[in-house]
């Protein structure tokens, strides 16, 4: 019963076409290129050059693979998954805070070094890994979800979808705490004790706008999540690889919510303007 | 002698994904002291990637379905080779674990009357995958994560297990190092629960990160477990294959889900070239009805694209090599052409597929609303793995239980999609039950000295001969020849001639494994945790290839050339590979226990 439809002859053809174009942007010829990465530790440490080859496609995590296998066997880098899904990649390349295996060489110019070097806002642990359980131990003390009793006939809850959208728009966050690294509170001001960071701001707003929580975090945003300290500028949005907007749909909100309750003018300020009329 | 810090717990769990965190919470919940060593950090293990959905029969979606049907299907697709009393569990159990992440946090995608969603899947009578678009596994580590760090469970980050350690029969604890320091741990426990997931490294072409080395297949072997079914390695029908940097990585069954097509370069649908006979009455024959069923008809059949992954898989494999198959040898996945079927296809596709058109968009600069996807076979999952007691998840040594895709028995020949995921809640709590009820037995136990100073010793070997001189090598070229040679020769289309050369190579692979030499200091060496992963690879693909020359027939994820038909003979015994007292590895037949009979009468009713 094979089937041979018009229809399908236009998926072989565009098929075609994109492969070639593939073939094109990946640029077929074998070159080199230079990678000034971070060796050592914060104490003793600093950048070498490295070179390899650059073929078809590649990623600067698989540059940093090649690198390892070449030349610097026990060069130290965190990764899983290679596909953008698990985080752990995080780095900064070209002074931006990046997922390595997200980075294709064929955005940057490979006519310079490109740098790679580890994330700013945590401490060093050696070359591109750093120590990042501090986010751990934040996320541990916000207030843990607490659902409403099932409500349904069938001992569960109903949802709507369009009650759901918003929050699972947040639990898309792989924690790459990549708006961890960019935001200034954390990187510039060392502010770890009293703020926990834009990741676990999107984190407590998803508990707070889960349609079965029953918990109001606005007391410990204040307080011990320093909400306070962001002054919304969207550092952390841009560099979000899940294209979360963190400011806009969480921390705004969340924000607003700590206002009605607890006063703070920046947010007063901010919502003034959002709400007159265009 | 050798430094090392020690750590008390009644129940350890090697492995932090879906079933290592399952098993934790649900020892920590019974009042066990509980560890989770996890090889990466927390919430980044490999059940992540998990992007289709988790099957369970709530008949949300489908009210005729229910944990029997479940039940027949995955005994179905694991051709019968299957541990019946795990299948039935499973079937029995999902609905509930799937009910239990809503309770805790997890937010699935609803239907219009409010409740959990759920998808059509290969092998899959009705719709029955609760998902998270395409990232059902990310909304269930995450979900189970956040659940698990307020029990009071201690987690060890980035440590990697070395050995298992025993006192006399029963397994006492383990030994291991942390990544940041190269330290030494060595964990007392009265049981020890393997989740550490499974094989894929042993390949070339994988869709498995470096954790992937078989080692809670390679510790419980050397602790004197058995493994079964090693020969049963699932291909993933649907890879990348361009461009060459990320081959391998997988791209969800959930497109052919929602309706994604294979095509050959003649433009040619040739799924419906061939299906198979025991699938022919539930498969659609022509495409007509394959849409309707992707839309959600009840009366229609599903189309042949979603017919178990062996049988997609070698279908491709088939194209290519008989030189149809597209620019970079692999075919066309496409889920464009339901622009013709639909108004505003490219916001659906975006909506329901959000990550693999992100993944394509920007590794491959391929927009998937618009144009097919190159797709190949990748090394998915292993069924096999480490043999257990259906119920109770205790492997064949006391005190050592196995969940996840670690053990083996629930799959059979073949996993379905879907089943992955609920086999790691259903068994996870399982195994956490069972270990910590296993561990209130149990007096204390004491920790042989020995075993742990040889397993230093050894382990820093790689150092030593850095420092010596003698004729070295490094870890990444040993580790590269394994995993072509597993691809070359004991990969998707097996013969006996190439198996048995692939034996000769694994023993001169381990031959220079013991040569291999690493440089720098033991804090976070790649290259020392290579060497060491090593060890564990050459194991299980040397179960792996024995397995798969000692079965002389074609089975689910096992494709013989040199056999190409199913043989009624082998459909009797699952084999066994065990640690002989010599240290050589043993291949042994064991005949599959004769079914329950209103398990059978359930086979029969489904047929
Ligand atoms: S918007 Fe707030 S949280 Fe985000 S980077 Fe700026 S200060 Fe930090
Ligand atoms: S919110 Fe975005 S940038 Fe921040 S940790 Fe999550 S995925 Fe990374
Ligand atoms: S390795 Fe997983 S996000 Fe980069």
């Amino acid at each position: 019963m094979g089937t041979s439809a018009g229809d399908s002859m236009d998926v072989v053809e565009s098929g075609r076409r994109a492969a070639e174009r593939s073939d094109a942007s990946a640029g077929s010829e074998t070159r080199s290129a230079t990678f000034r990465i971070w060796r050592g530790t914060a104490t003793d440490g600093r950048f070498e050059a490295y070179t390899t080859g650059v073929s078809e496609g590649m990623v600067v995590l698989d540059a940093i693979h090649q690198i390892q296998a070449e030349s610097a066997g026990d060069l130290a880098v965190r990764w899983n998954c290679k596909a953008g899904k698990c985080g752990s990649c995080s780095a900064e390349v070209n002074g931006r805070p990046r997922l390595m295996c997200m980075t294709r060489l064929n955005e940057l110019d490979l006519s310079e070094p490109v740098t790679v070097e580890p994330m700013k806002a945590f401490p060093l642990v050696r070359d591109l890994v750093t120590d990042v359980s501090w986010n751990f131990e934040a996320k541990k003390r916000i207030a843990k979800f607490s659902p409403r009793a099932p409500d349904a006939a069938d001992g569960t809850w109903r949802m709507q979808q369009s009650d759901v959208d918003r929050v699972q728009e947040f639990r898309k966050c792989i924690e790459c705490f990549l708006c961890q690294d960019v935001c200034h509170v954390l990187r510039d001001h060392g502010k770890h004790d009293s703020f926990v960071g834009p990741r676990f701001l999107t984190y407590v707003a998803a508990l707070e706008m889960h349609p079965l929580d029953t918990v109001n975090r606005t007391g410990e945003l204040k307080e011990a999540h320093g909400i306070g300290y962001c002054n919304i500028t969207k550092c952390c949005t841009k560099v979000c690889p899940e294209s979360i907007a963190i400011t806009d749909n969480a921390i705004i909100p969340l924000k607003e919510r700590v206002v009605d309750e607890h006063y703070d003018p920046l947010t007063a300020l901010v919502r003034l303007f959002r709400r007159k009329p265009q | 002698m050798v430094e090392y810090e020690t750590h008390s717990h009644d129940v350890l769990v090697v492995g932090a994904g879906g079933a290592g965190l399952r098993a934790a919470i649900e020892a920590a919940a019974s009042g066990a002291r509980v560890g989770l060593v996890c090889k990466s950090l927390l919430g980044k293990a490999h059940t992540v990637m998990a992007e289709g959905g988790i099957a369970a029969a709530l008949a949300n979606v489908d009210e005729r379905d229910n944990w029997s049907v479940h039940f027949a299907d995955t005994m179905r697709g694991g051709q019968y080779m299957n541990n019946w009393r795990m299948a039935e569990l499973h079937a029995k159990e999902a609905p509930d674990r799937v009910r239990e992440l809503e309770a805790w946090g997890a937010v699935f995608d609803r239907t219009p009357d409010g409740r959990i969603l759920q998808r059509n899947f290969g092998g899959h009578k009705y719709p029955r995958l609760a998902h998270v678009g395409d990232r059902t596994g990310l909304e269930m580590i995450r979900t189970l994560q956040d659940y698990a760090i307020h029990l009071g469970i201690d987690v060890h980050m980035e440590c990697t297990v070395i050995a298992l350690l025993k006192d006399g029969e029963r397994v006492a604890g383990a030994m291991a190092y942390d990544r940041e320091r190269g330290r030494f741990r060595v964990f007392d426990a009265k049981a020890v629960v393997i989740a550490t997931g499974g094989i894929g490294r042993a390949f070339h072409i994988t869709s498995n990160s470096w954790e992937y080395s078989g080692d809670g297949q390679s510790l419980a072997y050397r602790a004197g477990a058995a493994l079964q079914d090693m020969e049963f390695v699932q291909f993933h029908p649907t890879g990348m294959v361009w461009p060459p940097s990320v081959r391998g990585i997988l791209v969800t069954e959930g497109v052919r889900g929602e309706g994604g097509i294979l095509v050959n370069r003649e433009g040619r649908r040739f799924m419906f070239d061939d299906i198979p006979e025991n699938y022919r009455s539930q498969t659609a024959d022509n495409e007509e009805e394959g849409w309707r069923y992707v839309q959600g008809d009840k009366n229609a059949r599903r189309p042949p694209e979603l017919l178990t992954r062996d049988h997609v898989a070698r279908c491709i494999m088939r194209e290519v090599r008989e030189g149809r198959g597209s620019p970079h040898g692999g075919v066309f996945l496409d889920i464009s052409w339901i622009k013709s079927k639909m108004s505003d296809s490219s916001g659906h596709i975006r909506k329901k597929l959000p990550s693999m058109y992100h993944q394509f968009k920007q590794l491959a600069d391929i927009d998937i609303t618009s144009e097919p996807m190159e797709v190949g076979p990748t090394t998915h999952y292993v069924m096999g793995g480490i043999r257990v007691d259906g119920d109770t998840q205790m492997s064949t040594v006391p005190g050592l239980f196995a969940a996840g895709e670690a053990a083996a028995g629930l799959h059979g020949a073949n996993r379905l999609g879907g089943n992955s995921l609920s086999d790691l809640v259903v068994f996870g709590k399982r195994a956490g039950e069972h270990a910590a009820r296993f561990a209130a037995e149990q007096s204390s136990s004491s920790l042989p000295a020995d075993a742990i100073d040889r397993t230093a010793r050894e382990a820093l070997e790689p150092f030593d001969r850095a420092s010596k001189g003698a004729s070295t090598e490094g870890p990444y070229q040993v580790q590269h020849t394994l995993q072509e040679t597993m691809q070359e020769l004991v990969g998707i289309v097996r013969r006996e001639d190439e198996m048995v050369r692939a034996l000769d190579c694994l023993a001169s692979l381990r031959n220079r494994t013991a040569r291999i030499a690493v440089t720098g200091n033991r804090e976070y060496n790649p290259g020392w945790h290579t060497a060491l992963d090593l060890s564990n690879l050459l194991t299980v693909a040397e179960a792996v290839t024995r397995s798969a020359i000692e079965r002389r027939e074609s089975r689910g994820g096992h494709f013989r050339a040199d056999y190409p038909e199913k043989d009624t003979g082998y459909a009797g015994f699952n084999i066994l590979v065990s640690r002989d007292t010599d240290g050589s590895m043993r291949i042994s037949r064991e005949p599959v226990p004769a079914m329950r009979d209103d398990l059978r009468q359930i086979i029969e009713e489904n047929k």
